[in-house]
């Protein structure tokens, strides 16, 4: 095994969702409010993913676009939940930074008053497991 | 522990019902879903023919687990067969489980002729399940070991 | 002691590559009993079956077990290959070695193990096999189609062709169906009722046809060629002899609230009412439920108006108890309800519909007339969007697995309608794939496309928003430009998956058919018996087996009239053998399987009873072996073990089991 694919793996496993579902149909890609921003789209975040091409993923403006909103997640037909493989991309990303978790008595300091409400929200879905 | 269940091969009898259950593993071998080979199925016309006493005799043959498989209720061939069977294998199997039979020997699962996937998947689960139970030691006849 | 031969088949490969053939024969030879064992590469050839004739002649064998493909493939063929050869037919066992091992296991020795264990349990069942004969029952020569949509039209007719007589059983008012509603068809265009509703009037005209209309089926019992069904005829209200289908009463009927079910609720109709202008039989129906006299009493109107006194408030449902050699299942299928799809507002806007609704607007005879109009406001539209696969091909709960099959085509016939007849309106389709494989179909597309520009969009609709000013905001994407697509909408159409109409699992329980996980029914074989339920007697036509379009539902529904009248034409059916007997010497009349019996074949009557020392009168289970099907429900609960099953006895199953576990 590669490193390329086990890295492709390792997403898979994180996100829990299966890319060989989807269809190609783009709903994703419709549905996501950061379209504009990303310079790779949700529905080809998929097939990166399915061609074991994360390092492009890792380098990607999109990693960061994301809002974690999770409309794909929700209207995804095949339950393939691109935004999951989003987040576990990231995760991936940030452990190999080795910075994949906090104290708690950091985050007083980081917490930022201008955070915009999204973000706080999608924290919640993303951390509530 | 773990090396002992890797080299032990269970012996398990299935029973399929003839319209639903038997067909559904037709299915999973035309598709070809594998489940492991210590599985042997028998057909019956329906669930509701078999026995408990025959499932008595499979223990007391050396089986290591028994599994029944019917239609889904109100699916039957037959009407009702089903609905019989749940009833029996209840009680029959709620007095194993008093003798000591553990329950995860026994099972009724509900497999259509349509449902391939499941039959193997059941299969492969129940397997996994009696080797992690290991033999069947209860109610085995010590005059039929060889 | 019996004398077995043994065959075990290669399969081409099928078997013989994870089966080591030639081991098995010869661990076989070793079991008790067996006196002939030999393989060969396929046995069901012309050529194998004579192997196994011969064997049976010239080593005079008394059972025979062939190991191969499932019972349920070539258990009938090799069971005609020992009665021609003079072996009565149950004394022939199959060992499946190949579905339940070969094509699953990957391992030769496992595989081949598994195969001798298998051969094994057949071999020891033979063992104690008994010959069994065959009884006969008759066949009534009459067969009952359920649904009067198309397909069951269809049927009917060709059923009644060949002179049998059939009757339809339609739930609603009048026959015709789903095809009824529809506008135009493709991919020829031509007008859907004017090719139906010919076919609705030799239905009714037809002697050997009797149309039971706004009737259900009730109750089912029997078996193939002898099926006894209650159908409920509901009260119409109406006196069908009398009525001259006039239409005065729904005109002057003060109630005209309740949502068309014809036009998909698009508008309202009156209380009596005929689902449309060229229903079958053109008589009225008082939908009690909203009719005025029936909720308050005060009323009265369409009594008053009926010149022919055909009103009748009075009248009962009926029950009409018939018997039927065959039974045909053609009950259609309905759109899934999309309140599970709030993204597309379907719920939150009139002018989002589905393509049925779309249908109706297009219609002359719908609620506008034919014109293409807004439900909102009726104004006429000049952005129409339609979105492809909602709720077909869904991998979540919320949709349907399969590809509900008719969409593409029918979405390319509305955009070219629309483009055709009101050139100025911009018609955008949003597609995931164009399925098109059938006759002139993708040329039909292309049409569309290049004929009429209609604008096709790979890719899906994440969502839609209705705007303040009225206009449905779509948002979708092309996947092939990679940029998100957002259109100003007026009108959208959504291509709702198509589900088997929900009333089918309720039939499907009373007939004992089986029925997959999406509800559709299934056939006795995928590929070789696509009409035939596996229940015998039942037959399939249309889309309660599978999603169709019209050409090829009709064609399923001749397929099922030609099975039909092949069971029809026979006088007498063979009976199955395995059925259960009572030992009367250990019976001791206790109606512990009279009780569990669902054919009622048990009874119970005095017989003298001689054996050692015994001589005496008793009372004993009897088994009536016509209505007897074999399911051996009784032979568990009887306590004394008097009842067995023929075929599948006691014994037999026991030596299976040791043989297994040896």
């Amino acid at each position: 095994m590669t490193k390329a694919e086990k890295q492709a793996e390792e997403i898979r496993e994180i996100s829990g969702s299966d890319p060989w579902k989807c269809m190609k149909c783009g709903k994703c890609s419709a549905s996501c409010p950061s379209y504009d921003e990303m310079d790779i789209k949700p529905h080809q975040f998929v097939s990166y993913i399915l061609q074991d091409n994360v390092e492009a993923l890792a380098q990607s403006r999109s990693l960061w676009k994301c809002l974690s909103c999770f409309a794909c997640v929700e209207r995804c037909p095949r339950d393939v939940q691109p935004g999951r493989l989003v987040d576990a991309a990231r995760q991936l990303v940030v452990r190999q930074r080795g910075q994949d978790y906090l104290k708690a008595d950091e985050i007083p300091e980081l917490l930022d008053p201008e955070l915009p409400q999204q973000l706080l929200v999608s924290a919640f879905r993303r951390y509530r497991r | 522990m773990s090396i002992a269940n890797e080299s032990f091969r269970p012996k398990i009898v299935a029973f399929c019902c003839n319209w639903c259950s038997y067909a559904g593993a037709d299915l999973a071998g035309s598709s070809r879903l594998s489940y492991p080979a210590d599985v042997k199925i028998i057909r019956v016309p329906c669930s509701c023919r078999v026995n408990p006493m025959f499932i008595l005799r499979a223990f007391e043959r050396g089986a290591d687990g028994v599994i029944l498989c019917g239609c889904h209720p109100g699916d039957c061939h037959y009407t009702t067969g089903n609905y019989y069977t749940r009833r029996r294998m209840t009680l029959l199997f709620s007095m194993l489980d008093f003798l000591g039979v553990e329950n995860g020997r026994t099972r009724v699962e509900w497999v259509s002729a349509a449902e391939g996937v499941k039959f193997s998947a059941t299969m492969n689960e129940f397997v996994e399940t009696i080797r992690a139970l290991g033999p069947n030691v209860r109610l085995g006849d010590l005059r039929c070991r060889s | 002691m019996q004398r077995i031969g043994v065959f075990v088949c290669h399969c081409g490969s099928n078997i013989a590559a994870t089966v080591d053939v030639k081991k098995v024969v010869e661990l076989v030879r070793m079991e008790p009993g067996v006196v002939w064992a030999e393989d060969y590469p396929y046995m069901c050839s012309e050529a194998g079956q004579s192997r196994i004739a011969e064997a049976i002649r010239t080593q005079k064998l008394t059972g025979v077990v062939v190991c191969s493909c499932s019972p349920r493939m070539h258990e009938a063929t090799f069971r005609k290959c020992a009665e021609r050869s003079g072996l009565n037919p149950y004394m022939v066992e199959i060992a499946n070695i190949r579905e339940h091992c070969s094509w699953i296991h990957k391992n030769t020795e496992e595989a081949t193990e598994k195969a001798v264990i298998l051969a094994r349990a057949a071999i020891a069942k033979v063992n104690l096999n008994t010959p069994l004969q065959a009884g006969e029952s008759r066949v009534t020569k009459r067969a009952l189609v359920i649904g009067g949509g198309i397909a069951g039209i269809q049927t009917a007719l060709d059923i009644a062709d060949a002179g049998y007589e059939v009757d339809i059983v339609e739930k609603t008012p009048s026959i015709g169906g789903r095809m009824s509603q529809l506008d135009k068809t493709f991919p020829t265009l031509d007008c859907s009722a004017c090719i139906l509703t010919p076919k609705m009037v030799e239905a009714s005209a037809n002697e050997k046809i009797t149309l039971y209309t706004y009737s259900e089926v009730e109750k089912v019992s029997g078996f193939v060629g002898d099926f006894t069904v209650d159908i409920r005829k509901k009260a119409r209200s109406v006196d069908m002899s009398k009525c001259t289908g006039c239409g005065v009463c729904q005109e002057k009927c003060p109630s005209r609230k309740t949502p068309n079910e014809f036009n998909r609720g698009l508008n309202t109709r009156s209380a009596i009412y005929t689902p449309f202008a060229q229903a079958i039989p053109n008589v009225p129906v008082i939908d009690r439920e909203h009719c005025i006299k029936f909720q308050t009493g005060k009323c009265g109107v369409c009594a008053k108006v009926c010149q022919a006194g055909a009103i009748d408030y009075e009248q009962k449902d009926e029950i009409i108890t018939r018997k039927y050699g065959a039974i045909v299942v053609a009950t259609g299928f309905d759109m899934i309800k999309l309140d599970k799809y709030g993204e597309y507002a379907y719920e939150q806007s009139p002018d989002v519909i589905t393509s049925l609704e779309l249908e109706r607007i297009m219609n002359a005879a719908g609620p506008t007339k034919g014109h293409l109009e807004r439900m909102s406001d009726h104004r006429p539209p000049k952005n129409i969007v339609f979105i492809q696969c909602v709720g077909s091909r869904c991998a979540d709960e919320r949709g349907k697995s399969y590809c509900s099959k008719i969409c593409c085509m029918y979405t390319a016939k509305h955009a070219m309608l629309i483009r055709d007849k009101y050139p100025d309106v911009n018609v955008t389709v949003f597609y995931i794939d164009v399925r098109t494989p059938g006759k002139n179909f993708d040329e039909f597309y292309r049409r569309a496309v290049e004929e009429y520009h209609v604008n096709y969009i790979k890719g899906q609709v994440g969502k839609v928003t209705p705007q303040p000013d009225g206009t449905l905001l779509v948002h979708g994407v092309d996947l092939l430009d990679n940029h998100q697509v957002k259109i100003e909408a007026d009108m959208v159409v959504l291509a709702a998956a198509i589900e088997p109409n929900p009333d089918v699992r309720k039939i499907a329980t009373m007939l004992t058919a089986s029925i997959d996980t999406n509800n559709f029914l299934t056939e006795a074989h995928p590929k070789l018996r696509p009409v035939e339920s596996p229940t015998a007697g039942i037959f399939l036509s249309g889309v309660c087996q599978g999603p169709k379009d019209i050409p090829e539902t009709v064609s399923q529904a001749g397929a099922a009239a030609v099975k039909v009248i092949g069971l029809l034409a026979k006088d007498k059916l063979l009976t199955n053998p395995c059925t259960a007997k009572a030992d009367v010497l250990a019976c001791n009349g206790c109606s512990a399987c009279a009780n569990v019996c669902p054919y009622g074949a048990i009874s119970y009557e005095d017989q003298e009873v001689r054996a050692p020392g015994v001589r005496e009168i008793r009372r004993v289970a009897v088994v009536n072996s016509a209505l007897c099907q074999g399911c051996g429900a009784c032979t568990v609960a009887c306590p004394s073990g008097a009842m067995d099953l023929q075929g599948f006895s006691n014994r037999q199953m026991i030596a299976e089991v040791d043989a297994i576990c040896r």
